[in-house]
């Protein structure tokens, strides 16, 4: 049971959180032909666009309804319809996410009366689905603000069963997954796989795997997302024989879907790592009826071997970790389950998760807090995103790369930690940094007897009688 | 090398192998080996000499399987980690042009690396075709007046015991006694000292850097190390070896005849000790202060040991109740196995087996005296063996060599290495306590429990996902 510390400093620095509207628009990026647009000033689309693009290394779309001095004192629902409208006549998306930034939040604008007032003026563009979600900045986290997203879209676009008289099961092999923002495109892709070789079919929800896994198409320019998950799918969840969700983060998405469809929920806090891999492979039994295939009862004792070679490194290891509180939580619960000790953990808003986190206590802080209570603790690996390797650069500790975003390396964005493969190459990767940084090296002793040149020097003593090396 | 030259090395009469039953070193059994051969005895025992350029003149399966593959460490040249080799191709063994590679092989180490001096290791194939190595060192020596040392070690002359004899032999035929230490200036000396004692380790490695927690120790006593054969240690220092008050043969009768013939030559005294656990670690500091009977020096060392073993009581203290009933299965080669089990015993847990492959007579008789006779001595090392050993006599954890590591981690055992290859350093005061925080690491990880446990699926009927019928 962790403590929760708050914050307590009146400024942030060098910040861990990302914004509600980036997680929104994240998990928007995840559905086929798709473009976010978000309610508020140019900027907070343009950061989000830089940090999306720098993090994926691909084009991003996303939209504003610019928001400007009149509009943010007078009003800004002409802006939500003129901007819909706009995207509609040029790119006829099949869904627009619009979430809420801070400054429509707190000028009070309506988001839903105002795509009321769009459909109203343009019923022509009745097809194009728009998913208005309630994100302001000024509270909760990247993750936060995806999950929301993720709740709207199943809220507006999943019908009733009564309604559209689906049916649990009728689709026999359609497995739905909704994903937290935890997980990578790779992480999905490899879940899909898993899945995939039981027989039965994944309907990831949002499924960036899809759209953000940096794949060249033979289109040169899209204005809209390329693939994800097809909106026409989200009418066929109904029919589905199970739900799975991954990470405590979607929760409510998973609740409510299973609230509107009757479908057997299986929900998932972390994937990463061997129990946790294997409840899911549980499940996939249960669900398919199928054994478990050989291929992935190769890759279990795998991740065995690698857990027996890596404990020796990464047991008694002490390891600050700085992620969103889904991601904390599973390399928390990875680390420890391997004997190391998790000594910082911080973490960007609060979320009911945090309190099972197998740490002392859990700090909702920043990067500067991290730096602070990891240097005092001793850690001696960081894990977080590239913002943490100037503090890893100063304590001379290593980085391990996780969470968002990752700016400093190419392909971040496809490491995969889910699964036992996943978690065999993380564990590979974290002894790896851990034994090329020396932690248990024994620092050179210097005899104050020696006489060796290097030891001479070392006291600043000259040596009178430097020898030759031949042979008397 | 001539028969009779390996029947002498092998009749050592300090050995106490010599005695009883059997005689000298045993013949290795074909089909059933696993120890390594001459060449690899007498590598492993002078490439810890770190400014050397060590040449391996053979074909690549000598040097290229085994070079930089020591867990030796120096303070400042890293020449030694350079694997050299003159790669014999077939033609150079069919037109007899090793000698002639090997010549211009030592021309481009001088040349290129600039070192006080070469090794030239023999192996099987220019042994066998005659190459005259011995010859071609001299005019080599000769031809840039660099000292050029001949260690002929063919691997089928023998055990890799019997190649550290050749090497140490090599280093009293034709190095030590070749130069004259510098004296220590009394501005050197440390507080309370009065005068400074030279010293000599033989069949120190200097591992992970474990000679680093004892020199220290030594320094502050007014112990001059004059050379470590080998561990860190530079050419000139093992010319100077001849100089010592004392000799103290480190843990291993791996080079007792450099020590007897020193002894010979020099009339320097020897003892053999060990620098592995407190007891052992006190005994050897107390005969050198013994031997050199000087009273000043006994009293400050008896104030030295009360003063670490108070120190490491307090510190083990803590470890003690996490270690209490813990049971050690022992599997030990150089290393002298009583020595491990007093220090595992003073630390409250049991050792229920140990090997006692390379032990002498004498050592069987302490090790009966420290764990009475039911104690079960393993002779032979199989894996077979050792993991029946384990399971028989519920042992928590294996501690042998790196040879034996894999076999205990496949068998999901916990395992620690005291091998040469292994990373951690556990020599001195300082070392046991590393020792401890390994053995605590690896038997308290919770992988073992994890890993033991099986699949959870394990006992789901096949094809159903339904729970086996309970078999009666």
């Amino acid at each position: 049971m962790a403590e929760i510390i708050k914050r307590k400093k009146a400024m942030s620095v060098s910040p861990l959180k990302s914004s509600q509207p980036v997680g929104a628009a994240l998990a928007f990026l995840g559905i086929n032909r798709t473009i976010p647009m978000l309610h508020g000033s140019q900027g907070c689309t343009a950061f989000g666009k830089v940090y999306f693009v720098r993090h994926f290394r691909e084009p991003i779309p996303l939209q504003t309804t610019a928001m400007d001095q009149v509009s943010s004192v007078m009003g800004a629902d002409d802006n939500v319809v003129e901007g819909l409208k706009t995207i509609c006549e040029k790119s006829a998306p099949a869904l627009i996410g619009l979430p809420t930034t801070g400054l429509s939040e707190t000028q009070g604008s309506d988001i839903k009366m105002a795509v009321k007032m769009f459909r109203q003026k343009y019923p022509q563009y009745a097809p194009i689905k728009v998913i208005p979600v309630t994100t302001p900045d000024f509270t909760g986290s990247m993750e936060s603000g995806y999950a929301a997203a993720v709740t709207a879209m199943i809220d507006e676009l999943v019908p009733k069963v009564e309604e559209a008289g689906t049916k649990p099961g009728k689709r026999p092999r359609q497995v739905n997954v909704l994903t937290s923002s935890m997980l990578t495109p790779g992480d999905v892709e490899a879940l899909k796989e898993i899945i995939g070789s039981f027989g039965l079919r994944p309907m990831v929800i949002p499924d960036i795997s899809d759209s953000l896994d940096g794949h060249l198409t033979n289109d040169d320019f899209n204005p809209l997302t390329v693939g994800g998950t097809l909106v026409s799918e989200f009418t066929t969840l109904g029919d589905a024989v199970a739900s799975i969700s991954v990470g405590a983060s979607l929760k409510k998405a998973a609740n409510l879907l299973h609230e509107r469809t009757a479908v057997p929920a299986y929900d998932f806090e972390t994937l990463i790592g061997l129990d946790a891999t294997d409840a899911l492979i549980m499940a996939l039994t249960e669900i398919s009826g199928n054994p478990v295939p050989e291929k992935i009862e190769r890759h279990r004792a795998q991740l065995e071997d690698a857990m027996v070679d890596t404990h020796f490194m990464i047991g008694h290891a002490r390891i600050a970790i700085a992620a969103d509180p889904d991601l904390l939580n599973s390399f928390s619960v990875f680390m420890t389950g391997m004997g190391a000790e998790v000594v910082t953990a911080i973490t960007s808003s609060a979320a009911p998760i945090l309190k099972h986190i197998p740490t002392e206590d859990v700090k909702i802080g920043d990067l500067e807090d991290l730096e602070n209570i990891a240097r005092q603790r001793s850690a001696q690996l960081l894990i977080g995103n590239s913002h943490c390797a100037a503090a890893a650069e100063r304590m001379n500790v290593p980085l391990f790369h996780a969470g968002f975003p990752l700016y400093d390396q190419v392909g971040g964005y496809q490491r995969t930690w889910i699964g036992y493969r996943g978690a065999r190459q993380a564990l590979f990767d974290l002894a790896n940094l851990l034994l090329q940084h020396g932690t248990h090296e024994i620092e050179a002793y210097r005899s104050i007897y020696s006489q060796r040149p290097e030891d001479m020097e070392a006291r600043h003593v000259v040596n009178p009688a430097v020898t030759s090396n031949t042979l008397n | 090398m001539q028969q009779k030259d390996i029947a002498a090395l092998l009749d050592e009469p300090a050995c106490t192998h010599n005695k009883k039953s059997k005689s000298g070193c045993a013949k290795p059994k074909p089909g059933a080996s696993a120890g390594g051969c001459a060449f690899d005895g007498a590598q492993i025992a002078l490439l810890p000499i770190v400014d050397v350029a060590h040449i391996v003149h053979g074909p690549i399966a000598c040097a290229g399987s085994s070079w930089d593959n020591r867990g030796t460490r120096s303070s400042g040249p890293t020449l030694y980690r350079l694997g050299m080799t003159t790669d014999l191709s077939e033609q150079d063994v069919i037109m007899g042009r090793g000698e002639k590679r090997l010549f211009h092989s030592i021309k481009q180490a001088i040349e290129t690396y600039d070192p006080p001096a070469v090794f030239v290791y023999n192996t099987c194939v220019p042994a066998l075709v005659g190459d005259d190595v011995e010859a071609i060192c001299k005019s080599a020596e000769q031809r840039w007046g660099v000292p050029i040392v001949s260690v002929d070690a063919a691997g089928f002359y023998g055990t890799k015991n019997l190649g550290n004899r050749i090497a140490g032999e090599s280093m009293v035929k034709s190095v030590i006694g070749t130069r004259e230490p510098e004296p220590v200036p009394e501005s050197a000396y440390p507080e309370g000292v009065k005068k400074v004692y030279n010293v000599n380790l033989v069949g120190e490695y200097n591992i992970a850097g474990e000679f680093w927690h004892v020199l220290p120790l030594l320094d502050e006593l007014g112990l001059r190390v004059l050379c470590t054969l080998a561990g860190d240690a530079r050419f000139n220092e093992v010319q100077t070896m001849h100089r010592a008050d004392v000799n103290m043969m480190v843990c291993s009768k791996a080079m007792i005849n450099v020590a007897r013939k020193l002894e010979d030559s020099f009339g320097t005294p020897w003892f053999e000790g060990s620098f592995y656990g407190i007891s052992d670690t006190s005994k050897s500091l107390r005969d050198f202060a013994r031997i050199i009977a000087d009273p000043d020096l006994i009293e400050r060392t008896e104030k030295l040991i009360t003063r670490e073993e108070a120190r490491m009581k307090k510190e083990l203290d803590a470890w003690r109740p996490r270690l209490q009933g813990k049971r050690v299965l022992l599997y030990t080669g150089g290393v002298k196995s009583w020595s491990v089990i007093s220090q595992m015993q003073d630390l409250g847990m049991t050792v229920v087996a140990t090997g006692t492959k390379k032990s002498t007579e004498e050592d069987k008789a302490r090790i009966r005296e420290l764990m009475g006779e039911e104690t079960k001595m393993i002779d032979e090392g199989s894996p077979r063996a050792l993991l029946d050993t384990m399971r028989d006599y519920k042992a928590d954890i294996l501690i042998a060599g790196g040879r034996n590591m894999y076999t205990a981690l496949k068998a999901r055992q916990p395992f620690l290495d005291i091998n040469q290859e292994r990373e951690f350093g556990y020599a001195g005061y300082q070392g046991m306590l590393e020792l401890v925080r390994q053995l605590a690491l690896t038997i308290e990880s919770p992988v073992w429990e994890q890993l033991r446990r099986p699949a959870p699926w394990v006992g789901i009927e096949r094809g159903t996902g339904k729970p086996l019928a309970a078999e009666g």
